[in-house]
């Protein structure tokens, strides 16, 4: 069952031709879907292409030129240790960025799987309802809070600082959001088990697991696909609380989150280091979200017409 | 009806169970000593006493049926006394202590619920009562001018984090403008008319931060829930009979419209009091998320335990009310 998505995806673009062509027309009549794409990858370009023009590196220090505003050299002034805050907000996005894709794909894998799997076996099915309704209870926030307290100091001996850090919070995060895709793609295999060309497909002997990965699961990708746009979206945004709550990434290996944390302290003197970090959080979220709106739309059987 | 609330009832009793079993063995497993903080030069047979007295040298489940016999029994028994005077045996029962302060857990929380209840609780209210009408007016006049504004409003409220929009507020209201204080102050009593400006001002901040965001959430869902009624052939039946407008939007529509948002409303009072964790950072409210946070850092385990748990009961209740108030509301849905 690992190698779920992998094989979905090479069962994908049988069909894919017309379905993503379809998706793709009717997505671009979405105006909010449209800018928030465009948004969104420019952002992603800037973050990760960004750093090979603008050279400078953001942990050098230059004590000399703290607390500056904007400048030719550094476009977003700098901070109390002279810090280059735009190579910093760069830096910062990347790491922001991939703990938002990795922690979606952790929590789209997981619900995926317990969806598939409760809404195609009946025996299994109230048990791991069960199970959706306990971590739906669970008070999330809090919780994170406590267990990166908890595993932070063994995490970062065990695999370094960053990677200690990015690999406990990336679980973390995506084991606690993988429900509301779990319930969607439940429902979506109810509706689709008893369709006729999934019994005609189990009557002509195919094996369940094969049944599942080239019938199933491709019917129930859309569905998939407006869950992991909003999960990169409460991602980065849970990530960005947990730094600014001072429990996420350490100050030298800054997020998004954690330099608006540090930049909080320093208000009075340059309140940009505050703002550009968060204008970078809220740019995403918002042009995320608003793509996540335009495949809803796109999907939506009854805005076919308009 | 009735026994469908039963049912749910009991089935909370081994959920809360289950969640407060993992939440103890998260805080037991964690590898961090509660200990690790003091000085090294403690010999270990102190070391071993002090461990002793704080009941962390019993096995996991000796300690996790003493908790909950503290939070289940003590506990109530003790507020029953305090409030009726009704002593049912030893008036001096143990009660769950703070590892720092050494004061009962509940006594704590006590003391930090109004500061949460006064500017989160008013937040949600103002949230609940400005969305109802901006949702009404953006769904009757779908893509007016608006309806345009209203929902890019309500998206990026609804995308922009708390942290960032009180850092902004902050920036513009308190340290350019100077209108408004950046930090709250719980030691102020309302005791004359000045008293009572200074608390509204110093309440401005916080409570605008999370009405907006509330506001956006809440009027997201009136709006999508109108728009589903609006189409309806009874709104088509009503018309055609000559009903006024009016009546036709405020009585026919909107009451239908309000029944899923009433249960998306009951499903978000459980985050007046997690939620707020952020706002109440910023803004240095001392109320039960600050007290969190706090304890948090301080490896304070018992209040950590206990306040996660509770915010956990909050949930499941709130689940359960949102869903039986579902039932009572929606004669279509019946649940045997």
């Amino acid at each position: 069952m690992t190698d779920a998505p992998t094989l979905a995806a090479a069962a994908a673009p049988a069909r894919s031709q017309s379905f993503g062509a379809q998706l793709w027309g009717q997505f671009r009549r979405h105006t909010g879907g449209l800018v928030g794409l465009v948004v969104f990858v420019f952002i992603v370009l800037a973050v990760y292409i960004g750093p090979l023009i603008h050279t400078v590196d953001p942990n050098k220090l230059n004590i000399r030129d703290k607390n500056q505003g904007p400048s030719w050299v550094h476009p977003f002034g700098t901070d109390n240790l002279g810090h280059d805050l735009f190579a910093q907000v760069l830096a910062g996005g990347q790491i922001s960025l991939a703990v938002g894709m990795v922690a979606m794909l952790i929590a789209l894998f997981v619900g995926t799987l317990v969806g598939v799997l409760s809404g195609y076996f009946k025996r299994i099915d109230g048990p791991l309802m069960r199970l959706t309704d306990l971590f739906l209870a669970l008070p999330i926030l809090p919780l994170l809070l406590v267990i990166t307290m908890l595993f932070r100091d063994t995490l970062r001996s065990a695999f370094g600082p960053q990677t200690g850090i990015f690999i406990l919070i990336v679980f973390v995060i995506g084991i606690t959001s993988w429900m509301h895709t779990a319930r969607i793609v439940r429902s979506d295999v109810l509706s689709v088990k008893n369709q006729e060309f999934v019994l005609a497909a189990k009557s002509s002997g195919m094996r369940e697991y094969r049944v599942i990965l080239r019938h199933i699961l491709p019917n129930v990708l859309s569905s998939v696909m407006v869950s992991a746009t909003l999960g990169i979206a409460s991602a980065i945004i849970t990530e960005s609380a947990l730094s600014f709550l001072g429990l996420g990434f350490p100050s030298d290996f800054p997020t998004w989150g954690r330099l608006l944390y540090d930049g909080v302290n320093f208000l009075q003197i340059t309140p940009a280091r505050a703002i550009w970090p968060g204008l970078a959080i809220s740019l995403t979220v918002l042009s995320v979200n608003y793509i996540g709106d335009g495949i809803r739309d796109a999907l939506d059987p009854r805005s076919m017409k308009r | 009806m009735f026994t469908y609330t039963i049912r749910r009832l009991l089935f909370a009793i081994p959920t809360l169970l289950a969640i407060s079993f993992i939440i103890f063995a998260l805080l037991a497993m964690a590898p961090n000593n509660p200990l690790g903080e003091l000085p090294l030069t403690i010999p270990p047979e102190v070391r071993e006493e002090m461990r002793a007295a704080l009941g962390i040298d019993q096995p996991l489940y000796i300690q996790f049926v003493k908790w909950l016999y503290q939070f289940f029994v003590n506990e109530p028994l003790n507020i029953l006394q305090q409030v009726t005077g009704i002593a049912i045996g030893d008036p001096h029962r143990l009660r769950i202590l703070s590892w720092t302060t050494r004061s009962p857990v509940v006594d704590l929380i006590v003391q930090r619920m109004p500061q949460t209840l006064w500017v989160v609780g008013l937040a949600y209210l103002f949230g609940v009562l400005l969305a109802i009408p901006i949702g009404v007016i953006s769904a009757y006049k779908q893509y007016s001018l608006f309806d345009q504004i209203g929902t890019f409003i309500a998206m990026v409220g609804y995308s922009v984090p708390t942290f960032f929009t009180g850092v902004l507020l902050i920036v513009i209201f308190s340290s350019t403008l100077h209108w408004f204080p950046s930090v709250y102050d719980t030691n102020l009593k309302v005791v004359d008319w000045a008293s009572f400006v200074a608390q509204v001002k110093q309440m401005v901040l916080p409570v605008t931060v999370l009405t907006l965001y509330n506001t956006s959430q809440i009027s997201r869902f009136v709006r999508a829930s109108m728009l589903d009624n609006l189409h309806q052939d009874y709104v088509r039946t009503a018309r055609a009979k000559g009903v006024k407008e009016k009546t036709v939007l405020l009585v026919h529509v909107l009451r239908n419209s309000l029944i899923p948002v009433v249960t998306v409303i009951a499903l978000g009072v459980p985050t007046i009091f997690s939620g707020a964790i952020i706002t109440e950072q910023i803004f240095r409210v001392n109320g039960l998320g600050q007290l969190l946070i706090t304890a948090i850092q301080a490896g304070d385990l018992p209040l950590v335990q206990t306040l996660t748990f509770i915010f956990a009961v909050l949930i499941v209740l709130f689940n359960l009310i949102a869903d039986v108030l579902y039932g009572i509301l929606d004669p279509r849905i019946r649940y045997d």
